[in-house]
C-alpha cells in the first residue's frame, strides 16, 4: 500500500510517541506511581506501527502483554492508557487490568494478554467469528518467540490453517524469552521456519524496518482478505530495556544492547527515509518532538488528575448477566434477607 | 408426558438451540464421525442436520476451550465438547484465565456466551478418568456451573446456558445418560443460580446434586419405610450457589447433611456446611454431616471403584446415625 507524505511522516509521529510514553512510564514506574509488571517496547516500536498502518481500523487485533504500543498505534488515547498504568478509573479498562491487559474494544483491539501463548486460541476463535458473520475484517495476533515453544502456539497454528481463517500471527522476536536467550530456548532459531510444521505460508522481516513490516503486512493482510488463509510473519526485532521493570538484566551484555541500537528502528527511519527524502525538515521533526512530550505529559497529568477506581464498583462486571438471588459477593448466594446491602449486583 | 433419557434430553436442547439461533455452533472432539456422534453419543446425527455448524475439532482442549472463548468473543455462542472432565485440566488455563476473567478483566467490554460441557464421574476407567472436579470450577469467580441430575433438568438448563451470557461450565455425570425421566415437548427453560426441593420431608435436610441426588432419592425410598423423611434439595447450579431452599429446610428439620460424589476435604460439602453453619447455626440440632467420595485416586478393580464412590446405601447410614445422634 503506497502512502503519501503525510501517512509516511504519522508513522515517525506514532513511534516516538511510543518511544516517549514508554520512556515516561519506566520515569513513573520509578517514582511509585505505576507497580506491578511494565513491559516497556523501546526497541520494537517499527512492528507495531508498521502492522497496524496496513491493516483497516476495523481489523481485529489481539497482542501478548507488551501492550502499549499497540494501544498507541491502533488509535487509543494516551491519557487514557497512562490512566491505566495509573490504575485509575479512566484507564482503559478502569483500573481492572493495568499495564498486561489494555483493550479497546470499539477499536477492535481485543486486550493485551498475559498468559504467554494464552490468547493465541482466541485470536484463531475472533477469525472464525468474523468469518461466521462474513464481516470481511481480518486478525493480527501478536506474539513473541518465547511463545513459539509452548502448546497453544502449535495448537492455534494447526487450528487456523486446518479451518483456513484470516489471521496473521505477528511474532516479535526479540532474540530473549524473559531472560532466556533464544538460543536456549527454541530448537528452531529463525522462528518463521516453525510454521512450515502445519503448511502455513511464512516470512522473516526487518523489525526495525518501519516500511519493511507495513509491506509485508499489506501483503499477508491482502493474502487473508482474499481467503487465502493464515500466515504467519516473523519480524526481527530487539528491546532495549528489560523483560520488565522488575528485570536487573544481567543476562544481557552491554555490547549486545549497544550494538542493537546502532540499528534504531526512529533513527533508521527519520535518517533514511524521512530526511533523505525530504519529506521532513529539522524543524518539522523538532516540532513533532515538542508535540509528543506535550501529548505524553499530558497523559501523566491526566492519570495523576484521575480517581482510583469507585470501591463499590468492586464486584461489577464479574458475571455480564447476574443470575436471579445473586449477591454482592459474588461467589455464594445468601438470602437477601440476611445481607444488609442493596441487593442484585452484577 | 413422554419418558426419554438424560442424553435425548440434552441432545433436543442442542437441536432446539441450534434451530433458534444460527450463532450457536458445536464444536469438540469426535461429535460427528466417531459412533455417528460423540463418545457418548449426546450429538448423534446433529452434524447432518447443522451442516458446517457441528464440527469434528483436532485433540487439542486448551483450543478447544480457546478457539471457542475468541469465537464467543466476536459473538458466536459456541458449546463446546470436552470429551471428559479429565481433558479440561489440559484447558485449564482457558477456563481460568480467559474465559472466567475476560468480562470483569476488560471491564465488561468483552462477552464470552459459551457453554463447556463435559461428562464428569467414573466408569471402571481408572485414576486418569474418573474425576470430578466440581469444587475447582465452583471456586472461580467470573464461571457458572451447572450440574443437573435430571431429564428434566438437564434440558431446560442447557437451554438456558446456551442463551446466557458469560461462560457456563455444564457437567454431565456419565452414569446418567442413560436414566430416564419425563420431559414435555414444549419449550421450557430453568434460570440458573436456582435450586430445587426434590422431595419434601420433615426430619433430615440432604443438599446434592447430578448423580448423588439419584442415589439421595433412593435413600430416601428406603429410610421413609423406617419412618426417616429427607427433605432434598437439589442445587443444580454450583456456582452461582443458591442456598436459600436449603437455609429454609434446615429451620424446619434442624439438621443437614451434604452428599457429593467428589473428594471430601475441599469440596462443595465443605463449603455448603460452613455457609449453612454461619446462616443458620441456631437452627442446627446437630453437626452437619458429609457424605462424599473416598480421597484416593479412583482404582480399576470393580471393588475397588465401587469403595470409592458413595451409593444409596452411603446415604441411608449417614441418615440413620444423624437421626439417632451418632455423630
Amino acid at each position: 500500500m503506497e502512502m503519501n507524505k503525510d501517512e509516511l511522516i504519522s508513522l515517525y509521529r506514532q513511534m516516538l510517541l511510543i518511544r516517549t510514553f514508554e520512556d515516561k512510564s519506566a520515569e513513573m514506574y520509578a517514582k511509585a506511581k505505576i507497580a506491578g509488571f511494565l513491559h516497556l517496547y523501546n526497541g520494537q516500536e517499527a512492528i507495531a506501527v508498521g502492522a497496524l498502518s496496513a491493516l483497516h481500523s476495523d481489523d481485529e487485533l489481539v497482542t501478548h502483554y507488551r501492550d502499549h504500543g499497540y494501544a498507541l498505534a491502533r488509535g487509543i488515547d494516551s491519557r487514557f492508557v497512562m490512566a491505566e498504568l495509573y490504575g485509575r478509573e479512566t484507564g482503559t479498562t478502569g483500573g481492572r487490568g493495568g499495564s498486561m491487559h489494555i483493550a479497546s474494544v470499539e477499536k477492535h483491539f481485543w486486550g493485551g494478554y498475559a498468559i504467554v501463548g494464552g490468547h493465541l486460541p482466541l485470536a484463531v476463535g475472533l477469525a472464525y467469528a468474523n468469518v461466521h458473520h462474513n464481516t470481511g475484517r481480518i486478525v493480527l495476533c501478536v506474539l513473541g518467540d518465547g511463545s513459539t515453544n509452548i502448546g497453544t502456539f502449535h495448537a492455534a497454528l494447526n487450528w487456523a490453517q486446518l479451518w483456513h481463517l484470516p489471521v496473521i500471527f505477528l511474532v516479535e522476536n526479540n532474540m530473549w524469552a524473559m531472560g532466556t536467550a533464544i538460543s536456549i530456548h527454541s530448537s528452531v532459531i529463525e522462528i518463521y521456519k516453525k510454521a512450515a510444521a502445519h503448511e502455513m505460508y511464512a516470512e522473516r522481516v526487518d523489525g526495525k524496518d518501519v516500511l519493511a513490516v507495513h509491506d509485508a503486512v499489506c501483503k499477508l493482510a491482502e493474502r487473508a482478505r482474499s481467503g487465502e488463509g493464515p500466515s504467519l510473519l516473523e519480524a526481527v526485532t530487539y528491546r532495549y530495556r528489560g523483560h520488565s521493570m522488575a528485570d536487573s538484566d544481567v543476562q544481557r551484555s552491554k555490547e549486545e544492547i549497544n550494538e542493537q541500537k546502532q540499528r534504531d528502528p526512529l533513527t533508521m527511519y527519520l535518517t533514511n527515509v524521512l530526511l533523505k527524502r525530504n519529506l521532513l525538515t529539522d524543524e518539522q521533526e523538532s516540532q513533532i518532538h515538542h508535540e509528543v512530550e506535550a501529548e505524553v505529559d499530558e497523559a501523566v497529568a491526566f492519570a495523576d488528575a484521575s480517581a482510583e477506581p469507585a470501591l463499590d464498583t468492586l464486584y461489577d462486571k464479574i458475571y455480564a448477566q447476574p443470575v436471579a438471588n445473586m449477591q454482592i459477593d459474588g461467589s455464594l448466594i445468601r438470602p437477601a434477607a440476611l445481607y444488609t446491602g442493596n441487593g442484585t449486583h452484577g | 408426558m413422554a419418558e426419554i433419557t438424560f442424553r435425548e434430553a440434552l441432545k433436543r436442547a442442542l437441536r432446539e438451540e441450534l434451530t433458534r439461533d444460527p450463532d450457536v455452533v458445536i464444536w469438540g472432539e469426535d461429535i460427528v464421525a466417531y459412533g455417528g456422534g460423540g463418545a457418548y453419543a449426546v450429538t448423534a446425527g446433529l452434524a447432518k442436520e447443522f451442516p458446517g455448524r457441528v464440527r469434528d475439532t483436532p485433540i487439542a482442549e486448551e483450543a478447544i476451550v480457546g478457539v471457542g472463548i475468541g469465537a464467543a468473543m466476536g459473538g458466536v455462542r459456541p458449546i463446546v465438547e470436552l470429551m471428559t472432565i479429565n481433558f479440561a485440566l489440559v484447558a485449564w488455563d482457558q477456563i481460568v484465565n480467559h474465559a472466567a476473567k475476560l468480562h470483569h478483566m476488560f471491564n465488561g467490554q468483552i462477552k464470552v456466551p459459551m457453554v463447556m460441557r463435559s461428562p464428569a464421574g467414573f466408569g471402571r476407567t481408572a485414576a486418569t478418568h474418573s474425576q470430578n472436579f466440581d469444587s475447582w470450577l465452583a471456586s472461580v469467580p467470573g464461571l457458572k456451573v451447572v450440574e443437573p441430575a435430571t431429564p428434566y433438568d438437564a434440558k431446560g438448563l442447557l437451554k438456558a446456558a446456551i442463551r446466557d451470557d458469560d461462560p457456563v461450565f455444564f457437567i454431565e455425570h456419565l452414569q446418567l445418560y442413560g436414566t430416564r425421566g419425563e420431559v414435555p415437548d414444549t419449550e421450557y427453560l430453568i434460570p440458573l443460580g436456582v435450586s430445587e426441593r426434590k422431595r419434601e420431608g420433615r426430619h433430615l435436610t440432604v443438599v446434592t446434586w447430578g448423580r448423588m441426588l439419584v442415589e439421595t432419592m433412593k435413600a430416601a425410598k428406603v429410610l421413609s419405610g423406617e419412618g426417616i423423611e429427607l427433605d432434598v434439595i437439589d442445587l443444580r447450579t454450583l456456582r452461582p450457589m443458591d442456598l436459600s431452599l436449603a437455609m429454609q429446610s434446615v429451620k424446619r428439620t434442624n439438621r443437614a447433611m451434604v452428599v457429593e460424589e467428589g473428594w471430601r476435604s475441599m469440596g462443595i460439602g465443605a463449603e455448603v456446611a460452613a455457609t449453612l453453619q454461619e446462616q443458620v447455626f441456631n437452627y442446627l440440632d446437630a453437626p452437619i454431616a458429609r457424605v462424599a467420595g473416598l480421597e484416593v485416586p479412583m482404582p480399576y478393580a470393580k471393588n475397588l471403584e465401587r469403595a470409592t464412590v458413595p451409593f444409596s446405601d452411603d446415604v441411608v447410614a449417614a441418615a440413620r446415625a444423624m437421626m439417632t445422634n451418632q455423630y
